[in-house]
Formats: structure tokens, C-alpha cells, sequence
């Protein structure tokens, strides 16, 4: 299949982004294991990324002057390798293998194993501080590559994302976008019963960031919000993307119970039937 | 200050037959090859001054990076700048370095294999005043344990240098351990420092020391101690502890009747365990460790502490006799 990169057609990221869905269903299913709820949330975003907004090849992995793309919530590991699967990194057929012994398609995405992969990831907290490195290499470099970060809201509970949220204000790293997939729900129930995040955007602020709030499900808003960032000069750019967990399966959205669960072969039928 | 010009005059830049701390030769090293290598590029968490990376900052400005006091996001961001083909020296005390950050240092440097260096300086009880929380003890094991990690403990500035400059041309993540305190050179003026080679001062028929960092000059005053004696001891200077020179070991456990480690570090999962754990499969002899004994230092002089822990020349002496009884 010959993808089309760097489209700002909002039907065809619709498009894309309702494909993605079904083939993260369909490996979830498959695999008996994964987080479903939290791939699905983030969905449109990375949609918006990888065929629109980053420049990236993916017959040629390692090209320099591509964008990076570090998925922080490492374990929206399926969302990441149905993007990489569906722009051309490697066969469809891979996506059958998740999380079986000896497939690169690992648990939580592992950079040593899989091309696309910048970083492994999976232990949370950790990815902004390697976005924030890879910035500064690049800036050294005067690359004018952009980086861009996937943190999950429950994550952002660690420690070391708010020393990476300072740092990047204090190198000014005006070349990296992150997005926290607000989608308000964490392992053991709401974030704001576990541990209260908020007011979520008066922290970003307060850490010197420009911040924007965004609906994290309408195509129009991520893609105006990703433009909106590349023009901010001088600080990092957060993109606070409110969205639903499970989103696009009536019976799966909103339900912190679905965050580490996969759907069974019915439920996987009628999902992809809520989807067509 | 005459004597002091005197010391100038002779200093040389590779520190050969020189009393220096490993950290100021480590700073040295940096300044010289931010000359040379224009990739390399240093982190730090508030500690420069100690760390002896001031000198790299005042010469590299662009390319150092003050992470304020966050060593897990130095380690993450250490990281990220390494994809991008740099090679990132992260330094603060060893405590923090790989205490404080370790779970970073698993997951995002060894699990994807990067190409970042931790040099880290204050290690063992030599620290000193600070006492017991400043004081690394475990970092040797820590370290260790993590799949793809390489674990150098130089003795000297010498072999500081060297250490320092391998590093940088090896590919992978490598943690360097420094001390604080003056040490005396140990190493000969035609020593070249390879990953992965122990040097062998000599193989003694009664024992061998197997000694690391700072343990290696005691391990030498020990063996004259023993020699007035008739007893025969050998030293090996085991400066990287991963990966382990086995060849150099099945040597001394082949001559000696006895192994005696020695290393300023717990001798839970160090330099001890690591040569117990080798020898054990490969040519089980008697192996008795000298080291910090499952317990915490306290604060006071270097010199004190070590009389105190039992980690000197005599104390080593002392304990090769015993065993050999």
C-alpha cells in the first residue's frame, strides 16, 4: 500500500486515523494482551503526526533529517506499531505477532528491535527528558529536525517529567512538541481520585511552556495545534489533548477497566462494526 | 610556592607517575578531548565544580549542559543527545549518579544500548566528612548487574586518562568510577589501559591480591609487607570489573593458593562478588574479600575511615596470613 505522508486532508487523517483503530483491535484481539484503552485515545494524534504533520521515511528509518516521535507512554505500544505498519515501516503482517517470543514487536516498543522505534520505552516518565536530549543534539547540530512526545496524563505523576518540564524551558528547546493524552483515567481509576493532575495547564504554564488546549479527537484542532507549535520561538510547546480512553468503541470508552485489557473475538466484531 | 611552580613545571598531561585524584584527571581528560572530538559533549547536576566538568564548560560552553539538580532527567536527556550522534559524558557523585537514577540508566541507556558515558566521581568512604548518605557503596553492584554495562574502576590519573579516552571511542554505555582523595600513581609509565584487561604486577605463590581503584596501592604495600615476611603475594589491578579479565584471574588461581580482593565498595555484588562468581565455575579456589561488610560509613578524615572499615595495606597483610593458617 502506498501511504500518503504530509496530507492536511481532514477526511483522509479521519480516514486514517478510523483504520488505525481497526488494526489495533484486530492485534490487540489477536495478541490476548496490551493496553487498548489508552492506544485508542491517542489515536487521532498520532494519526495527525506521522501523516501530516512529521517529516519522516519510512523506507529509510535512520534518515537524518527526520522528525522524532518518542512515545513516552510506552505502553500505547500497538498505537505506535499500527502507525509505523500503516506508513510503510514494515509488512501489516507483523502486527499478528505482538508480544510473542521472539517478535520485535515487543510488550513495550524496544528501539533494538524494531526500526521506527527511537527509544525503548515502557517505564513511565522517562520519555520527555530523551525528547529534550535529542533537541539539543539536534539544535547543536543545526538540524532543523522537530521533536515531538506522547506522554500519558497518569504518567505525568513522575517526578522526573517536571524536571524535564523545566529543563526544556530552560534550554528553550522552542524545537519539541509534547502532548499529554488527557484522557483522564489510570490503572487503578480516575487520575483525579488516584492522584490529582490538575489544573494541568496551569502547570505547563507555570513551567514556562506555551500551552494549548485541544479536543485530542478533533483532526481540525490537532492539525491547526501542530502548526500553531512549529511558530513558537523561544519555549517548548505543550499540546493538552482532552480525549476518551477506549475512544471509537461505545462500550469500551471512558472505562479505566480497559486499560490494560483486550477485546475478545466478539467484541472485536462489533467494534469494528462501530467503526465502519 | 616554589615547590608549587616546581609541581606545575612537571605535571604532564597524561598524568604518568603522578599523585592525583582520579577526578582531576578525569576533568583533564574532558578538556582534551573536547579539543579533539567535537562530538563530545558533557552533563551535569550541579556538581561541576566538584566533578572537575568546570573546565569542559568554561572551554565548551554550547556543549555542556547543566541539568540543575535532576539526575534522572540528566541521564534521559544524556540519552536523547546520544541518538543524535553525540557522545555524552553525564558526571555527578556516584551515589546519585547510580542510585538516584538507576532505573533510568536500565531502561533508557542498557535496554537500547546507548552510547552514554557516566563518569562519576565521590565514590567509596574516601568521600570523607560528608558521611554515609555521600558515600557510594553499592554502585560497583548496581552497575553491574545491568546487561550491556561496562564497569571501569581506574587506580590512578594514568590510567584515568586512558580509561577516560577508551570510553569515548568505545561504542555503549559505560560507567567510570572516580574518587576524591589524591591517590598515588601505581601504574607503570608504559601502561596502556585496555577495556576489559586486567594488569598483573605479578602472581604470587602464597596469594594474589585482586584489588580496583584506590585498593590497588594499598594491594601494593601489602605485598612488600608480606614478602618481609617469606609469604609471596601477587597483584592484579582488576580495572574493569565488567567485562571481567577471566584469563587474568585463572592465572593467579592457578599459582595462588589464595585470592584476596579488595575494593573500596560493599563486598556485597562488587569486585569481590564478581571475581567469587568467576572463579567458583572456573577454577574454584579459596577467594576472601576485603571491602565494606554490609554496612553503612560515617563521616570523618579518608585516612581514618579507611583504618576504620579495615581497608589497608595491613589489614590486607593481616588477612592473607589468617587464611593462609
Amino acid at each position: 500500500m502506498q501511504s500518503i505522508l504530509n496530507s492536511r486532508d481532514i477526511s483522509y487523517l479521519k480516514e486514517r486515523a478510523r483504520e488505525m483503530r481497526i488494526e489495533i483491535l484486530k492485534m490487540l484481539e489477536k495478541s490476548g494482551s496490551g493496553h487498548t484503552g489508552g492506544s485508542l485515545s491517542a489515536t487521532d494524534i498520532v494519526a495527525a503526526l506521522y501523516f501530516y504533520k512529521m517529516k519522516h521515511r519510512p523506507d529509510n528509518p535512520d534518515w537524518a533529517g527526520r522528525d522524532r516521535f518518542i512515545l513516552s507512554k510506552g505502553h500505547a505500544a500497538p498505537l505506535l506499531y499500527t502507525t509505523l505498519a500503516l506508513t510503510g515501516y514494515f509488512d501489516k503482517s507483523l502486527l499478528d505477532s505482538l508480544r510473542r517470543v521472539g517478535c520485535p514487536l515487543q510488550g513495550h516498543p524496544s528501539s533494538k528491535m524494531l526500526n521506527g522505534v527511537e527509544i525503548s520505552t515502557g517505564s513511565l516518565g522517562q520519555g520527555l527528558s530523551i525528547a529534550n536530549g535529542i533537541a539539543m543534539g539536534l539544535r547543536l547540530d543545526k538540524n532543523p529536525s522537530r521533536v515531538y512526545c506522547l506522554l500519558g496524563d497518569g504518567e505525568t505523576q513522575e517526578g522526573q517529567v517536571w524536571e524535564a518540564a523545566m529543563s526544556a524551558s530552560h534550554y528553550r528547546l522552542d524545537n519539541l512538541c509534547a502532548f499529554v493524552d488527557l484522557n483522564g483515567l489510570q490503572i487503578d481509576g480516575r487520575c483525579c481520585d488516584v492522584m490529582n493532575i490538575e489544573p494541568v495547564g496551569d502547570k505547563w504554564r507555570a513551567f514556562g511552556w506555551h500551552t494549548l488546549s485541544i479536543d485530542g479527537h478533533d483532526m481540525q484542532a490537532i492539525v491547526d495545534a501542530l502548526d500553531e507549535a512549529e511558530k513558537v520561538k523561544g519555549k517548548p510547546c505543550m499540546i493538552l489533548a482532552k480525549t476518551v480512553k477506549g475512544k471509537g468503541v461505545s462500550f469500551f470508552e471512558g472505562k479505566a477497566e480497559y486499560h490494560g485489557v483486550t477485546p475478545t473475538k466478539e467484541e472485536l466484531e462489533l467494534a469494528i462494526k462501530e467503526l465502519s | 610556592m616554589g615547590s608549587r611552580d616546581q609541581e606545575q613545571k612537571t605535571q604532564n598531561t597524561d598524568f604518568a607517575g603522578q599523585a592525583v585524584a582520579t577526578r582531576d584527571a578525569y576533568g583533564a581528560a574532558l578538556l582534551e578531548l573536547g579539543k579533539s572530538n567535537k562530538n563530545i559533549v558533557v552533563l551535569d547536576a550541579d556538581l561541576s565544580g566538584s566533578t572537575k566538568t568546570k573546565g569542559f564548560s568554561k572551554a565548551f560552553p554550547e556543549r555542556f549542559f547543566n541539568m540543575g539538580i535532576s539526575e534522572q532527567d540528566m541521564i534521559g536527556t544524556a540519552g536523547g543527545l546520544s541518538l543524535t550522534g553525540k557522545v555524552p559524558f553525564a558526571s555527578t557523585f556516584a551515589v546519585f549518579e547510580t542510585g538516584r537514577a538507576w532505573e533510568q540508566i536500565r531502561q533508557t541507556l542498557c535496554y537500547s544500548h546507548l552510547n552514554v558515558k557516566l563518569a562519576a566521581t565521590h565514590s567509596g568512604i574516601t568521600v570523607g566528612e560528608d558521611g554515609a548518605s555521600h558515600q557510594s557503596l553499592e554502585d560497583i553492584a548496581l552497575m553491574r548487574v545491568l546487561p550491556g554495562m561496562t564497569v571501569i574502576v581506574p587506580a590512578d590519573g594514568f590510567e584515568t586518562k586512558q580509561a577516560i579516552d577508551a570510553a569515548a571511542e568505545f561504542e555503549g554505555p559505560v560507567y567510570i568510577r572516580l574518587g576524591r582523595s589524591k591517590v598515588p600513581a601505581v601504574m607503570p609509565k608504559d601502561y596502556k589501559f585496555q577495556i576489559g584487561k586486567a594488569y598483573t604486577y605479578s602472581l604470587g605463590k602464597d596469594a594474589t591480591i585482586v584489588a580496583a581503584g584506590i585498593m590497588v596501592s594499598a594491594a601494593l604495600e601489602a605485598k612488600e609487607i608480606l614478602s618481609k615476611e617469606g609469604i609471596d603475594a601477587g597483584v592484579i589491578n582488576m580495572s574493569t570489573i565488567k567485562p571481567l579479565d577471566g584469563g587474568a584471574l585463572l592465572a593467579a588461581a592457578d599459582k595462588s593458593k589464595l585470592i584476596l580482593t579488595a575494593e573500596e565498595h560493599s563486598i556485597i555484588g562488587g569486585l569481590g562478588s564478581a571475581v567469587a562468581e568467576f572463579l567458583s565455575e572456573n577454577h574454584p579456589v579459596k577467594v576472601v574479600k576485603i571491602g565494606m561488610r554490609d554496612t553503612f560509613g560515617c563521616s570523618g578524615p579518608p585516612k581514618e575511615l579507611l583504618q576504620l572499615y579495615g581497608l589497608t595495606a595491613a589489614n590486607m597483610a593481616e588477612t592473607i596470613k589468617e587464611s593462609l593458617r
